[in-house]
C-alpha cells in the first residue's frame, strides 16, 4: 500500500468524526501513534507520519512535538524525506524557535546540493523562516548562488537575499554589486526578483538608491520592452505582458524618481506610453495602469502627465468592476489636496458613486465627497450628500452626521443666499436624520459662533428638534448630556454676540421661542429672553419678540399649535427659490398638516418656506 | 502583537464557507496563540462580507485581498502600500496553478493533498514575493519536484531534468 494513502485515510478517517469530541479522539490517538513512529527507527514511513501531524496542526491542534522530527529529516538523503521535512520547518518551525538554528547546517549542505531541487527547498525555507542570525551565517552562500547558478536558482537566491536584507539590513552592501549584475538577465523569473532586490535595497539605503538612479535607463528599456512586445505563451496575462513584473518596475520607477527632476524626466515618456497603451479591460491591464498612476502622482512628473494619472483614475470610477471603482476612490483621496481642481473636475461621477452597491464605495465617495465641497458647489452637494444620508447603510450613519456640519464649516461664510433656507429645507425632508443632525449641529455650535449659515442651520435645527437633543440618546452619536439651560445657553449666546448678523439672532430667537413648546422647566427664561427683545433696537428683532411675546399672553391656547414641528416642505411650494431644483433629489415625507390657527400672528405663515425678500433670509 | 515590516504579503489563508482552515502561509513570524487569532477574524470578516461588495478590506494597518472560488475561500493580507488589483491577479495565478496540477480543482483536492498544494505555492511564492511569472515554468517544476520523490536516493538527481 503506497504510504500516501495512510495520511489520506486519516484525513477521511478525521473527517467523518461526526462531533467535536469525535474528532478529538481520534487525532489523540493518531498523534499518540505518530508520536511512537518518531521514536523509532527508520522505517520507510517517516515523511507521512510528519505529514499526518502537518494536517492535524493545521486543525489548530498542538504538533511542537514534531519540530525534531522535522530537523531529522530535513538532514536525510532522501527527497521526498526532504521535502516534507523542509515543509515542517517552515510550519512548525520560526525564528523564534530553538530548534529552528539547528537545521542551519543542513541549509548550508543543501544550498550546496547537486540537484537544484534541493538546493530550491534549503533556499525557499531559508527566505521564509531564517532567522537573523542564520542569514548573517549563509549570506556569503547566497551571494554565491546569484552570481554562478541556473536561472530556476539565480531567482529563488534573489529573493533569499531580499528576506536577508529584510532581517539583517547592513548585508545588503553585500548584495548591491549582484543586484546590479542582474538586470542584464532575460529570464523573467530572476529580472522581477532583481527588481524587488534592487528595490529593497534602494528604500534602505539612500547612498545605494542614487547609485541606481542611473539604471533608470535600462529599466525603462525593460519596460519599454514589455509594453510593445506581442503575445508570448509564458508571460502575457488578459493582453498584458507579465503584469507582475511591470508593476515591480513600475514601483522601483516610482522610488528612483521621487524628489528627482533628472529621473523623474527620464521616465516621463514611458509613464506617459504605458498610461495610453494599457488595455484596462481586465484586472491585469487595470493593475498596471493603477501603479503607473502612483507612480505619476509620487515622481516628479510635467503637469500633463498629472492630468493625464488623474483622468485614468476618472475613467476607472466608471468601471463595472467594483473594485477598480474602490481603488479609484481611494487614490483620488491621497491626492485631493494636492491635485484639487483636477478631482474638481471628477465631482459628478464621484458624487453619482455615493449610489453604488458596493457599502465600501459608498463610504470612500462619502469621504470624498465631501473634500470636495466648497461654497460654490455646497448647494448640489448638500442635496445629493442628504439624499445619501435618507438611505444610506447604518454602518456608515456614524460618518454621516458630519455630512451636514463639514460642508457648512467648509463653504464658509461665503455662500449664496439662498443656500441655508434650501439646506434647511433638505434636512427637514430626511427626517431619520433629525436626531443626529441636531447634535451635531449643537456640538459645532458651541464650539464656534462664528460662520453665519452654519450658525443659522443649527439654530433652526435646535429649534425644531431640541426635544431629541434633550433625550440625549442618539444611535448614530456619542451620548451627549445636554440639559435645557445648556441649549438656551447657546442660543443666547448667539443672541447677545457681535459676531451674529440681524438675521442669525432671528433665527436665534425664533429657535428660542419654539422651544417653549420643546422643554420643560426653563419656559419661564424662555419668556424672560423674549421679553427683553420687546426693547430691542433692531427694529425686525422687536417686532419678532413683541409678537411671540403676545403668543405667550393672549394666544397661549395657540402656542403650541403654531410653534408645532414643521412638516414636509412640497418642493412647489418652495416659491422664492430660483427654481434651481436637482430634480428628484428631494424625498417627498407624509406631511404632517398642523392645526390652522384662525389667527396667524408670525409675521410668516407656518407652512410657507421663507425664501427672503433679499438681505439675508427670515426664520419663521 | 506582531510587528509588520514592509514587505508585500504577510500571510495566506485558505479556508472554506464553514470557516474550516485548508491552508495557511506566514510571511511574517507571528506566535501560535496570535495566528490563532489572525485566522478566527480574518474567517469571521470575510465570511461576513456581502456577495456585491468589492474584494478588499482594511483590518489593522493592513489591506486584504479575498476572492471566492467555489467553496473556497482565498484570503491574502499584504501592506498597505501594495497594489490590491495585482494582489487578486497573485490569487487568481496560485488558483490557476491548482487546477492545472489537479485538474479541475475542488476543495477536496487540497484537503488531501495539501502537502501538495504547499509545494506549488513554494514554486509561485517565496518570502512573501512572487518567484516566478511563467504558469509554465512553475507546472514544470513540480512535475519535476514529483518525478523526483519516485526516486529512492538523492546522488541520482544530479542526472534529472535542469531547468
Amino acid at each position: 500500500m503506497s504510504p500516501s494513502v495512510r495520511l489520506q485515510e486519516m484525513i477521511r478517517v478525521i473527517r467523518s468524526a461526526r462531533t467535536q469530541g469525535e474528532e478529538r479522539g481520534v487525532i489523540q490517538r493518531e498523534c499518540a501513534a505518530i508520536r511512537a513512529q518518531f521514536r523509532q527507527a527508520d522505517n520507510g514511513g517517516r515523511s507521512h507520519n510528519l505529514a499526518k501531524l502537518l494536517y492535524v496542526h493545521m486543525l489548530g491542534y498542538p504538533a511542537h512535538f514534531g519540530q525534531m522530527e522535522c530537523v531529522r529529516l530535513i538532514a536525510s538523503p532522501r527527497y521526498n524525506e526532504k521535502r516534507v521535512g523542509y515543509l515542517g520547518a517552515m510550519m512548525l518551525l520560526d525564528e523564534n524557535q530553538d530548534a529552528s538554528l539547528l537545521i542551519t547546517n543542513s541549509i548550508k549542505n543543501d544550498l550546496a546540493h547537486s540537484s537544484q531541487y534541493v538546493q530550491s527547498l534549503a533556499l525557499c525555507t531559508l527566505a521564509c523562516m531564517g532567522s537573523a542570525e542564520m542569514c548573517r551565517d549563509l549570506a556569503p552562500e547566497i551571494d554565491r548562488l546569484l552570481r554562478a547558478s541556473s536561472s530556476y536558482i539565480k531567482k529563488k537566491a534573489t529573493l533569499c537575499a531580499v528576506h536577508i536584507v529584510r532581517k539583517v539590513p547592513e548585508l545588503g552592501e553585500l548584495f548591491t554589486p549582484a543586484a546590479r549584475a542582474l538586470l542584464a538577465e532575460k529570464n523573467h523569473g530572476v529580472l522581477h526578483g532583481a527588481v524587488i532586490l534592487i528595490t529593497e535595497l534602494c528604500e534602505r539605503n539612500a547612498q545605494t538608491l542614487v547609485q541606481f538612479r542611473e539604471a533608470v535607463p535600462e529599466l525603462v528599456h525593460i519596460m519599454r520592452g514589455l509594453v510593445t512586445s506581442g503575445y508570448s505563451p509564458e508571460h502575457t496575462v488578459a493582453g498584458i505582458s507579465d503584469p507582475f513584473l511591470q508593476v515591480r518596475i513600475l514601483r522601483l520607477l516610482r522610488i528612483l524618481g521621487r524628489n528627482n527632476d533628472t529621473a523623474s524626466d527620464a521616465m516621463n515618456d514611458l509613464l506617459a506610453q504605458v498610461a495610453t497603451n494599457t488595455d484596462s479591460s481586465k484586472t491585469a491591464g487595470s493593475a498596471v495602469l493603477y501603479e503607473t498612476v502612483l507612480t505619476v502622482m509620487d515622481i516628479k512628473s510635467e503637469s500633463g502627465l498629472r492630468v493625464l494619472a488623474v483622468n485614468i483614475l476618472g475613467r476607472f470610477l466608471l468601471n463595472n468592476d467594483r473594485n477598480i471603482r474602490y481603488i479609484s476612490m481611494t487614490s483620488l483621496q491621497k491626492i485631493v489636496s494636492t491635485d484639487h481642481n483636477a478631482v474638481q473636475r471628477h465631482r459628478g461621477t464621484i458624487v453619482d458613486c455615493l449610489k453604488d452597491q458596493d457599502a465600501s464605495v459608498k463610504r470612500r465617495a462619502l469621504e470624498l465627497s465631501l473634500a470636495l465641497v466648497s461654497a460654490i458647489n455646497i448647494r448640489s452637494m448638500m442635496k445629493e450628500l442628504l439624499l445619501f444620508l435618507s438611505t444610506c447603510p447604518p454602518e456608515l450613519k456614524s460618518h454621516a452626521a458630519s455630512v451636514t456640519v463639514i460642508p457648512l464649516r467648509q463653504a464658509g461664510a461665503d455662500v449664496r443666499d439662498e443656500t441655508v433656507p434650501n439646506l434647511i429645507q433638505l434636512i427637514t425632508n430626511a427626517s431619520q436624520l433629525h436626531c443626529y443632525t441636531v447634535h451635531k449641529l449643537y456640538r459645532a455650535l458651541v464650539a464656534d459662533i462664528s460662520q453665519q449659515p452654519l450658525v443659522q442651520v443649527a439654530c433652526w435645527c435646535i429649534g425644531e428638534y431640541g426635544d431629541s437633543l434633550l433625550q440625549g440618546d442618539c444611535e448614530e452619536t456619542e451620548p451627549i448630556q445636554v440639559t435645557e439651560d445648556d441649549i438656551l445657553d447657546a442660543l443666547e449666546t448667539v443672541l447677545q454676540s457681535h459676531m451674529s448678523s440681524p438675521a442669525t439672532r432671528g433665527f436665534a430667537l425664533t429657535a428660542t421661542m419654539k422651544l417653549s413648546t420643546r422643554i420643560t422647566e426653563n419656559v419661564d427664561r424662555i419668556r424672560s429672553i423674549v421679553s427683553i427683545y420687546g426693547s430691542c433696537m433692531d427694529v425686525e428683532l422687536q417686532q419678532r419678540a413683541v409678537e411671540y411675546n403676545a403668543l405667550f399672553k393672549k394666544y397661549d391656547h395657540m402656542r403650541a399649535a403654531v410653534l408645532e414641528k414643521m412638516p414636509v416642505m412640497d418642493r412647489s411650494s418652495m416659491g422664492q427659490t430660483n427654481g434651481e431644483s436637482g430634480g428628484g433629489g428631494v424625498q417627498e415625507l407624509e406631511p404632517t398638516k398642523p392645526k390652522q390657527p384662525e389667527m396667524m400672528v408670525a409675521p410668516q405663515p407656518a407652512s410657507q418656506v421663507g425664501g427672503g425678500e433679499g438681505g439675508g433670509g427670515h426664520g419663521f | 502583537m506582531v510587528r509588520y515590516f514592509k514587505k508585500i504579503m504577510h500571510f495566506l489563508l485558505l479556508f472554506s464557507r464553514q470557516g474550516r482552515l485548508r491552508l495557511q502561509k506566514w510571511f511574517t513570524p507571528t506566535p501560535e496563540r496570535e495566528k490563532k487569532k489572525i485566522i478566527r477574524d480574518m474567517t469571521a470578516m470575510v465570511l461576513a462580507r456581502k456577495p456585491k461588495t468589492c474584494n478588499f478590506l482594511h483590518w489593522m494597518d493592513l489591506k486584504v485581498v479575498y476572492k471566492r472560488y467555489a467553496s473556497l475561500f482565498f484570503c491574502l493580507a499584504i501592506d498597505d502600500q501594495e497594489n490590491e488589483l495585482l494582489a487578486l491577479e497573485i490569487l487568481h495565478r496560485y488558483v490557476e496553478l491548482l487546477d492545472k496540477y489537479f485538474g479541475n480543482v475542488c476543495e477536496l483536492d487540497i484537503i488531501f493533498n495539501f502537502e501538495k498544494a504547499y509545494f506549488i505555492l513554494d514554486e509561485f511564492l517565496i518570502g512573501g514575493e512572487v518567484q516566478e511569472t511563467s504558469k509554465q515554468t512553475v507546472a514544470r517544476c513540480i512535475e519535476a519536484s514529483d518525478m523526483l520523490q519516485e526516486v529512492k536516493h538523492t546522488h541520482t538527481l544530479a542526472h534529472m531534468l535542469i531547468l
